[in-house]
């Protein structure tokens, strides 16, 4: 029984931890490059630099002394998002939408609770004194930009972002989806705390179904609409935008994830050197397939846009709603 | 071409594991197991006599070379007098000596031996012996023995064996009379078939021994026959002729020199005790191996002190729990906090026992965590909140001790062991991912520590296993073996037999 799943599996291309790890991440991705995307401020510096766009930082908090010039970063602006440079897996992060009618220093989070300005002072602190970094380590505090998400998906979140996961492999994105926020996973695009995953057809930018806690849904949980058959908008430039992920990390096998903003367009808003193994279920597909048919067409020459374009024609989903 | 690497030195690192493990354990003899138990024989040897007026010197023959058995130890208990061994011509000698003693004096001898299949049986090849020199009328009566059993026999062995079986026989020949006619005793017998021998040019020596029984207060010496065929001493039962040497024999002196000397003592008498006992295996093995001058003893665990030893019983463990935690993590894939987390849990568990353990576990992180809520509350920086946590759990660790002693469970008190900052660390992880990712992650991940501690801890402490990693450490290569095998592993988890469940197409 046990054999004969993990054969079944290995027939499908399912990939493993394991094998992520000792083939994949180990191979492709040396470990002085990993602060380029574990630093989420060199990692926007360098997206930057390279001509993608990020959304606009606000602000750095890398001292405790610091902390309590929160309110002159945040200024006057009524939304906002506090992140740790060294998060992961969308930890330590506060979203701001707004604030309260009758107290300005009183903040109104994506979930539309309050909290007030010395609350946030003290998550900052959180941040900077390394609560949520993997190490440990002392941390800087990320203000930046909130996006406002682009109304494609406002029938399909409940609150929070919902962002675009691509896997970029030697430059090749190979597979995508959507991570779609539910009240389960509390505002927050992450398939493990319970938000909804939707593979993406490479080729047309379509969503397939949707997923959660590894069966397959149709409709989101909270809001009720269908999930398949969405356009992503400008998917072709988030296809070059994920490719160009290469050049600019150095990484083989990276997860590039994108938001979409409501008058920004798509965003690059972090980078993994580590990308979860989820997008399969997501997408019901392996990803082996998709790295081996890389490895056999592998062109070095190959620009952002031409491994883009090979990612739409190699990469169709059998069931494209094009 | 890294799996080559890779392979190459997970096969050398077993190669050398096993191969030293096989040598301790066939060559050496280290027991597999720790319950395991060798006889050793006891024998005391007792020398009375009756003190002279002048000085006294003593002497005994002693062990020297003993097929079939190890010495382990051998020592002399006798007040006033000194005492020395030395090597004379027909093996070792124990002797005794005072300068002025009065009444009756006891001297003892004690020798301690173990069976050992390989004792050393190397002896020196002897020299053709002289014809001796024998008056009439017994040299016609040993001329035609000689003659008579010469040609019933082929070699020197085969003559050994008709020579006895003639003088032993029930109806024997005028000139076997003759022989005999003055022989008392077995060892005269001996010593007279000795000199037939010499007559056939064959060496020949009496060696007396007694057979090793459980317990024996008083053991004789039998005389037994040794003839050297050219390549080896043989061994001959002077009563029959056959060849062969009684079970557990051990072999006292070689040669027809008087067992016992006393000079300046009257009523010698010599008496011997034997007393069979059990001892550990290992402590025999070590020994045969130190006779060997065995390198692999001198850098063994049992040349350190016993303390450190002790230490290093549980050190030696800790490999067997990262075995485990490798085999939970990569091959099962269940989530725990910290690496290593489990495998000192599990070292806590080896005092508390594992229904105590995980019950003070549980107990210990389920109050830390309420109170970290608590300090949560104070907005403290990081650093200082995780010292709050650990003064915290110190202070539970003292409160549970003093609780149970209170209520008479003694257990409580074993909380001590835990380690403390582990604790304040695993608490102060639950509680953010608590806080981040919801009490069922915390949860999860807290109970997978605790499954993962529980399965190091059973694995940790196994007995057999722990004498087998303490008496053959090498066989910690075979685990780094297996655990850098693993490290290549690319096979799929347990877990995500699960997990990836919809994509197998069933």
């Amino acid at each position: 029984m046990m054999f004969s799943t993990a054969r079944n599996l290995r027939k499908h291309g399912v990939l493993g931890v394991n094998e992520r790890n000792a083939r994949l991440i180990m191979k492709h991705n040396p470990r002085r490059l990993y602060p380029r995307v574990d630093n989420k401020v060199i990692t926007k510096e360098l997206a930057l630099a390279a001509g993608m766009a990020v959304p606009e930082l606000y602000g750095l908090i890398g001292h405790q002394s610091e902390v309590r010039n929160l309110g002159k970063v945040i200024g006057e602006r009524d939304s906002f998002v506090i992140k740790p440079a060294h998060g992961s897996g969308g930890d330590g992060i506060i979203v701001v939408t707004g604030r309260s009618a009758r107290k300005r220093d009183c903040y109104r989070m994506a979930s539309g609770l309050l909290i007030t300005e010395s609350e946030l002072q003290h998550h900052t602190s959180n941040v900077v004194g390394g609560q949520y970094s993997l190490s440990g380590n002392p941390d800087i505090a990320l203000i930046e930009y909130c996006v406002e998400f682009d109304p494609v998906f406002a029938n399909v979140s409940y609150q929070g972002v919902p962002d675009i996961r691509v896997i970029v492999y030697r430059g090749y994105p190979i597979m995508a989806m959507v991570r779609l926020p539910t009240r389960m996973s509390n505002g927050k695009a992450n398939l493990h705390k319970g938000a909804v995953g939707a593979g993406i057809d490479m080729c047309s930018g379509c969503t397939l179904n949707g997923v959660l806690d590894n069966a397959i849904v149709d409709e989101h949980p909270d809001t009720g609409a269908l999930i398949a058959g969405l356009q992503i908008p400008g998917w072709n430039f988030i296809l070059q935008s994920a490719a160009r992920g290469l050049e600019v990390t150095g990484l083989g096998y990276l997860g590039v994830d994108i938001v979409i903003d409501r008058h920004h367009g798509p965003l690059i808003l972090e980078m993994n050197a580590r990308p979860g193994l989820n997008i399969q279920i997501a997408n019901r597909t392996g990803l082996a397939g998709r790295i081996s048919r890389v490895d056999e067409l592998y062109d070095a020459a190959a620009s952002p846009e031409a491994r883009a374009k090979f990612a739409r024609s190699e990469f169709a989903a059998a069931t494209s709603c094009a | 071409m890294t799996m080559r690497y890779v392979y190459l030195l997970a096969a050398l690192l077993t190669a050398i594991g096993v191969s030293i493990f096989a040598y301790k354990w066939q060559v050496l003899g280290f027991p597999l197991t720790d319950d395991q138990e060798t006889p050793v024989w006891t024998v005391e040897t007792s020398v009375h006599f009756d003190a002279g007026p002048g000085p006294i010197k003593a002497s005994l023959q002693i062990p020297t070379l003993t097929p079939g058995f190890g010495i382990s130890e051998e020592y002399s208990v006798s007040r006033n007098y000194g005492f020395s061994v030395n090597n004379v011509s027909g093996g070792r000698q124990a002797q005794w000596t005072v300068r002025r003693t009065a009444g009756q004096q006891t001297l003892y001898y004690r020798i301690v031996v173990y069976e050992d299949r390989d004792a050393d049986l190397s002896d020196t090849t002897p020299p053709f012996p002289l014809p001796p020199v024998i008056d009439e009328p017994l040299r016609t009566a040993v001329d035609v023995i000689v003659s008579e059993v010469r040609g019933h026999s082929a070699d020197a062995a085969s003559f050994t064996a008709e020579l006895l079986r003639v003088v032993n026989s029930p109806s024997p020949g005028s000139s076997v009379n003759l022989l005999l006619a003055e022989v008392d005793t077995p060892l005269e017998f001996v010593k007279i078939m000795t000199t037939v021998l010499a007559a056939a040019r064959i060496p020949a020596r009496i060696i007396r021994g007694m057979e090793l029984q459980d317990r024996t207060r008083r053991a004789n010496l039998i005389p037994w026959l040794e003839i050297h065929d050219g390549v080896r001493w043989r061994f001959f039962n002077p009563r029959n002729g056959i060849e062969n040497l009684p079970d557990h024999f051990l072999i006292w002196c070689r040669g027809d020199d008087s067992l016992v000397q006393v000079d300046g003592g009257t009523n010698v008498e010599v008496r011997f005790a034997v007393q069979k006992n059990f001892i550990d295996s290992m402590a025999v093995a070590e020994k045969r191996a130190r006779v060997r001058q065995s390198v692999l003893v001198n850098f063994s665990l049992s040349s350190l002190p016993i303390q450190t030893q002790a230490v290093y019983s549980i050190l030696l463990m800790i490999p067997i729990g990262a075995l485990i935690m490798v085999l939970m993590r990569n091959l099962v894939g269940i989530d725990a906090f910290g690496t290593f987390m489990p495998v000192l849990i599990a070292l806590a568990f080896r005092e508390t026992r594992l229904f105590w353990g995980i019950v003070l576990f549980t107990l210990l992180v389920a109050l830390g965590l309420s109170i970290r809520f608590l300090l949560e509350r104070l907005r403290l920086l990081l650093v200082p909140r995780l010292s709050a946590v650990l003064i915290v759990v110190v202070l539970l660790m003292l409160v549970i001790s003093i609780a149970s002693h209170k209520m008479g469970m003694e257990t409580g008190l074993s909380v001590a062991l835990f380690p403390m900052v582990i604790i304040a660390m695993t608490i102060e992880r639950m509680s953010v991912v608590w806080e981040e990712r919801g009490p069922a992650d915390a949860i999860r991940g807290g109970t997978g520590s605790l499954l993962v501690a529980a399965v190091a801890y059973l694995a940790m402490g196994m007995n057999w296993l722990e004498h087998i990693i303490t008496s053959f450490p090498e066989l910690l290569l075979v685990v780094l073996a297996i655990v850098i095998l693993l490290g290549r592993y690319t096979g799929y988890r347990l877990s995500e037999l699960v997990r990836f469940k919809a994509l197998s197409g069933e």
